[in-house]
C-alpha cells in the first residue's frame, strides 16, 4: 500500500516538475527542473521495479547499506570538493585561467562557491549524515527508525548537492555566502533535513542504551539548530515560482546581520558540534580508551551550544552593525574559547594511556592531529574576533588561512579518519587495503595544511600591512593592486599546499577502493545488535 | 567541581557503556574552568567599558569609555588635518608653478589629486586618465586648451562650454552642413585624412585642401596644426578626441561637436583644484 502512495506521489511531483520546466522564465531554471522530473522518474522507475522485494535484513541488524553509500559520496565529493579548490586557488595565482576555462563558466566567482558548498555541505554534510547514522545506531543499540527514510534523506541531499552545484555555475545565487542557493532548492533542503531530524531523533528515541550517548548531544544540537538557521536566512519572496530569482525579506543591515548568524553557525554548529559528534565516537574507539572526562563534556557541550549563537557579529566589525553589536560579538567570542576547548581537552586527554598507539596507528595519529588543529582554531577565531586584531585581519587572507587549518585541519582529518575506521567495518573487511597508504596520506595531509596555513598567515598579515600604511600627511601608501602583486609568491605556496592535500585524499579514495575490492572478508562478521549494556 | 581529587592516576567511570565506550568520571581540569571564568569577567567588564546592552528603543549602554567607530574615525581624519594644516594652506596660496619644486607640497598634492580624480573626473576622463570617446585622454601631450599647470587650473575652475561660469572655455567647432556641399565635405575629409598622415584619396584632397583653407584654417591654422587661444584640436597628429576614421570625420564636419565639461570651482575647494590640477599636470603630458 505504502509503495502505491509513494509511486503516485512520485508520478504527480515528477509530472508537475516537467509542466513547470515548459513554463520557465529562465534557463537555469528549466535546466533545474528538469533535474527535479529526471529525479523523480528514476525513483518512480525504482520503487516499480522493487515493489514486491522481500526486506533484506543485514547481519549487523543495523542499517549499514545507507553508511556504505553516505561514505562512498563522502569520499567522491571530498575529492571533488579539494579539486575545485585547488584549480581556484591555481586562478588566484594566475589570474588568465579565469578566462581560458569554459567560457567563464568556470571563473573564479562560479567556482569559489561549489568549492566552498562542496566542501562543507557536500563532503562534510555527507560524512556527518553518514557517521551521526553510524554512530547513533551503535550508541543506542538499535536499527535507524524510519525504514527507507534514511535513504529518501541520502539521495534527496545529493539532490540538493547536484541542483546547488550546477546553479552556481549557471548563474544562480542568490547572493549570501554559504547561502547561495534560491528559493527552489532552499525548499527542498528543508524538506530533507526535517526528514534527517526524523530518522535520527526518532532512533534516539527508540534506543536500547538507558542514557543519549553525547555524541548524540553534538549531532541533535547540530541537525536541530542547522534547520533553524537555513529556514531564517533564507527567509525570500520568489519573483515568480517558475523563475529562479528570489528577493530577501530582511534587507540592509539586518539582513548582514542574520547572514552572519547564520554563517558563523553554520561553522559553530555544522563543522564544529556535528563533527564534535563524531569526535567523541571515533576517538574513543579507535583509541580503545574510556572518554577522559563525562562532567565536562556536559559543561562544554551547553557552554558551546548556548555561547555560540551570539558570536556571529563579529564578522561585521567596523561596518553600518552599531557598536553595542559589534561588543557582543566579540564577547562572545571570546567566551567560547574554553567551550571549544573542552572538545580539544576530552579528545586528546582520552589518549592518555595510550599515547604509544600514535606510532603504529596512522589513524589514530589522523584522529588527533584533527583535535590538535581543532585546539589551534578555536584558540585563533577568539583572537581574531576582538576589534583591534580584527581591523588588521578583516578581509585579507589571514582569515582564509584561518578557516582552512579549521577546515583541512579539524574537518578533513577527522573524516579521513572516520572513514578508514569505517570502511573495512561496513563492508566487513579484515582490515585496510595499506596502512603505508594511510601514513602517506597523513603526511601529505600534515605538509599541505603547513603550507596553505602559513602561507596564508604571512599573506594576511602583510596585506593588513599594506593595506593600513599611511604616508606622514596620512595618504595610503599602497594600491590594492600592489597588495595583489605582492601576495603573488603566497599564492602559488597555498596552491600547492592544496595539492598535497588533494593528492593525499585521491591516495585515500584508492586506498579504501581497493579495501572493498582487494581485501578478504572477515571470517565472522560482527555480532548482531548489541545488547544494551545496563 | 568542588571535588579535591585532580589526578586521573585512578578515576572511577561512570558506569555507563556505549558501544563498548566508558567515560572517566574525573573532575573538570583547574585551569581550563579558572580560565572561562576568566573570559567571562573579561567579557563583564568590556561591556561596562564598551557600547554593549541594548536596554531600550533609544539605544545601548555607551560604556564608560565613551567609544565609537564613527568618531574615531572622525578623530583619526581630524588629527591628519590637524597635521596637515600648514601645508595645506601652503598649498592654496603659493603661485601655481612653485608647487612642484617643494617635494612636501607636491607628495601632498599628487595624493590627495588622486583622490579627487578618482571621485570627480574619473567617469569621463578613465580611471587611468587615458580618456574616451569625446573625453581627452589627459596622459599625452596633446592638449587642447593649454597643458601648463595654469591652463590646466584655469580648465579644471571653469570648465569648458560650461553656460553657467562666466569664466568658461568657450569655441564651437559649428556644424558645416548648410555652408558646404556633400561634396565638399567629403573632400576636406580626405584632406583631413591627407595631412594626419593617413590614407587618402590624392584628388579629392587636393580640392579639399581649397575648401580648408577657406573655411577651417581660421581656427584650426593654415597648417591644421590648431589653435589653443579657442581649443582647436591639432588635425596633423593622429590624436583624436572623436575619431579619424572617414564616417566620424564626415558626422564631426556635418553636425559639429560641442563637447561639455563642468566648472568645478565651488564645488572643489581651492586646494581640491589646485590638487588635482598637479596630478593631472604630473601623468606625462605636463608643459
Amino acid at each position: 500500500m505504502l509503495n502505491y502512495i509513494k509511486l503516485i506521489v512520485l508520478a504527480v511531483l515528477t509530472l508537475l516538475a516537467a509542466i513547470v520546466a515548459n513554463f520557465a522564465r529562465d534557463l537555469p531554471y528549466a535546466i533545474h527542473m528538469i533535474i527535479f522530473a529526471i529525479a523523480g522518474a528514476a525513483t518512480f522507475i525504482y520503487v516499480l521495479r522493487h515493489t514486491n522485494d522481500p526486506p533484506r535484513p543485514e547481519p549487523s541488524g543495523y542499517n549499514d547499506a545507507v553508511i556504505r553509500a553516505g561514505v562512498i559520496a563522502t569520499a567522491f565529493w571530498g575529492v571533488a570538493a579539494l579539486a575545485a579548490g585547488v584549480l581556484i586557488a591555481f586562478q588566484l595565482a594566475y589570474p588568465h585561467l579565469n578566462l581560458s576555462l569554459g567560457g567563464g563558466y568556470f571563473n573564479f566567482g562560479r567556482l569559489r562557491p561549489l568549492h566552498t558548498s562542496a566542501a562543507i555541505f557536500a563532503f562534510g554534510g555527507n560524512a556527518l549524515i553518514a557517521s551521526s547514522f553510524y554512530v547513533v545506531q551503535r550508541t543506542g543499540a538499535t536499527r535507524l527508525w524510519g525504514g527507507g527514510l534514511a535513504w529518501f534523506v541520502f539521495w534527496g541531499y545529493q539532490l540538493f548537492i547536484v541542483l546547488a552545484a550546477t546553479g552556481y555555475l549557471l548563474g544562480v545565487t542568490q547572493s549570501k555566502e554559504y547561502a547561495e542557493p534560491e528559493w527552489y532548492v532552499d525548499i527542498w533542503l528543508t524538506i530533507v533535513w526535517v526528514a534527517y531530524l526524523a530518522v535520527f531523533f526518532g532512533t534516539i528515541v527508540k534506543r536500547k542504551e538507558p542514557h543519549i550517548y553525547v555524541a548524540n548531544w553534538f549531532f541533535l544540537s547540530f541537525i536541530v539548530t542547522i534547520a533553524m538557521l537555513h529556514v531564517i536566512n533564507n527567509l525570500a519572496v520568489p519573483v515568480s515560482i517558475f523563475g529562479s530569482k528570489s528577493v530577501i525579506v530582511l534587507a540592509g543591515v539586518q539582513d548582514a546581520l542574520t547572514q552572519w548568524w547564520y554563517g558563523h553557525n553554520a561553522v559553530g554548529f555544522f563543522l564544529t558540534a556535528g563533527f564534535l559528534g563524531m569526535m567523541y565516537y571515533f576517538v574513543p574507539k579507535q583509541a580503545g580508551r574510556p572518554v577522559y572526562s563525562y562532567k565536562l563534556s556536559i559543561i562544554h557541550f551547553w557552554a558551546l551550544i548556548f555561547l555560540y549563537i551570539w558570536a556571529g557579529p563579529h564578522h561585521l566589525h567596523y561596518t553600518a552593525l552599531p557598536d553595542w553589536a559589534q561588543t557582543l560579538g566579540m564577547v562572545f567570542s571570546v567566551m567560547l574559547w574554553m567551550p571549544s576547548w573542552g572538545g580539544m581537552i576530552n579528545g586528546l586527554m582520552t589518549l592518555s594511556g595510550a599515547w604509544d598507539k600514535l606510532r603504529t596507528d596512522p589513524v589514530l595519529r589522523m584522529l588527533v592531529i584533527s583535535v590538535a588543529f581543532y585546539g589551534m582554531s578555536t584558540f585563533e577565531g577568539p583572537v581574531m574576533s576582538i576589534r583591534a586584531v580584527n581591523s588588521l585581519s578583516h578581509y585579507t587572507n589571514w582569515t582564509i588561512g584561518h578557516v582552512h587549518s579549521g577546515t583541512l585541519g579539524w574537518n578533513g582529518m577527522i573524516i579521513f579518519g572516520a572513514l578508514y575506521f569505517l570502511v573495512p567495518r561496513l563492508w566487513n573487511k579484515k582490515e585496510l587495503y595499506s596502512i603505508r597508504m594511510v601514513s602517506w596520506h597523513f603526511w601529505l595531509a600534515t605538509i599541505g595544511i603547513v603550507l596553505y596555513a602559513s602561507s596564508m598567515w604571512v599573506g594576511g598579515i602583510m596585506q593588513g600591512l599594506m593595506w593600513r600604511e599611511v604616508d606622514a600627511q596620512g595618504f595610503l601608501v599602497n594600491s590594492f593592486a600592489d597588495t595583489v602583486a605582492a601576495l603573488h609568491p603566497m599564492y602559488v605556496a597555498r596552491a600547492i599546499g592544496g595539492v598535497f592535500y588533494l593528492t593525499g585524499a585521491v591516495l585515500m579514495a584508492y586506498n579504501l577502493r581497493k579495501t572493498v575490492t582487494s581485501v578478504e572478508d572477515k571470517t565472522t562478521p560482527d555480532a548482531a545488535v548489541a545488547v544494551p549494556a545496563e | 567541581m568542588s571535588k579535591k581529587d585532580t589526578s586521573n592516576t585512578d578515576p572511577n567511570t561512570t558506569g555507563h557503556v556505549w558501544d563498548g565506550i566508558e567515560e572517566f568520571d574525573n573532575p573538570l581540569p583547574r585551569w581550563w574552568l579558572w580560565t572561562f571564568y576568566a573570559t567571562i569577567a573579561f567579557a563583564i567588564v568590556w561591556t561596562i567599558l564598551y557600547p554593549a546592552w541594548p536596554i531600550s528603543t533609544k539605544g545601548a549602554t555607551p560604556g564608560l569609555l565613551g567609544y565609537s567607530s564613527r568618531a574615531s574615525v572622525a578623530a583619526d581624519i581630524e588629527r591628519y588635518k590637524q597635521a596637515n594644516a600648514a601645508i595645506n594652506k601652503k598649498l592654496t596660496t603659493v603661485p601655481l608653478d612653485q608647487i612642484e619644486k617643494d617635494p612636501d607640497l607636491v607628495s601632498y598634492a599628487l595624493n590627495g589629486g588622486a583622490s579627487v580624480f578618482r571621485t570627480f573626473c574619473a567617469q569621463c576622463h578613465g580611471s587611468g586618465a587615458n580618456g574616451n570617446k569625446g573625453f581627452p585622454s589627459l596622459i599625452d601631450d596633446d592638449w587642447l586648451w593649454g597643458g601648463t599647470i595654469d591652463d590646466i587650473y584655469t580648465t579644471i575652475s571653469h570648465g569648458i562650454r560650461y553656460a553657467s561660469d562666466e569664466d568658461t572655455r568657450d569655441s564651437e567647432m559649428p556644424a558645416w552642413a548648410d555652408q558646404l556641399t556633400e561634396q565638399e565635405i567629403a573632400d576636406v575629409v580626405q584632406y583631413v585624412r591627407k595631412i594626419s598622415g593617413q590614407k587618402a584619396d590624392a584628388a579629392m584632397a587636393k580640392a579639399g585642401a581649397t575648401v580648408f583653407g577657406d573655411n577651417c584654417a581660421a581656427c584650426h591654422g593654415d597648417d591644421g596644426k590648431g589653435n589653443r587661444d579657442v581649443g582647436a584640436p591639432n588635425l596633423t597628429d593622429r590624436i583624436w578626441l572623436y575619431g579619424g576614421d572617414v564616417e566620424t570625420l564626415t558626422q564631426t564636419v556635418t553636425h559639429g561637436r560641442k563637447g561639455v565639461m563642468p566648472a568645478w570651482a565651488g564645488r572643489l575647494s581651492e586646494a581640491q583644484i589646485r590638487e588635482v590640477a598637479v596630478w593631472v599636470h604630473q601623468q606625462g603630458g605636463g608643459e
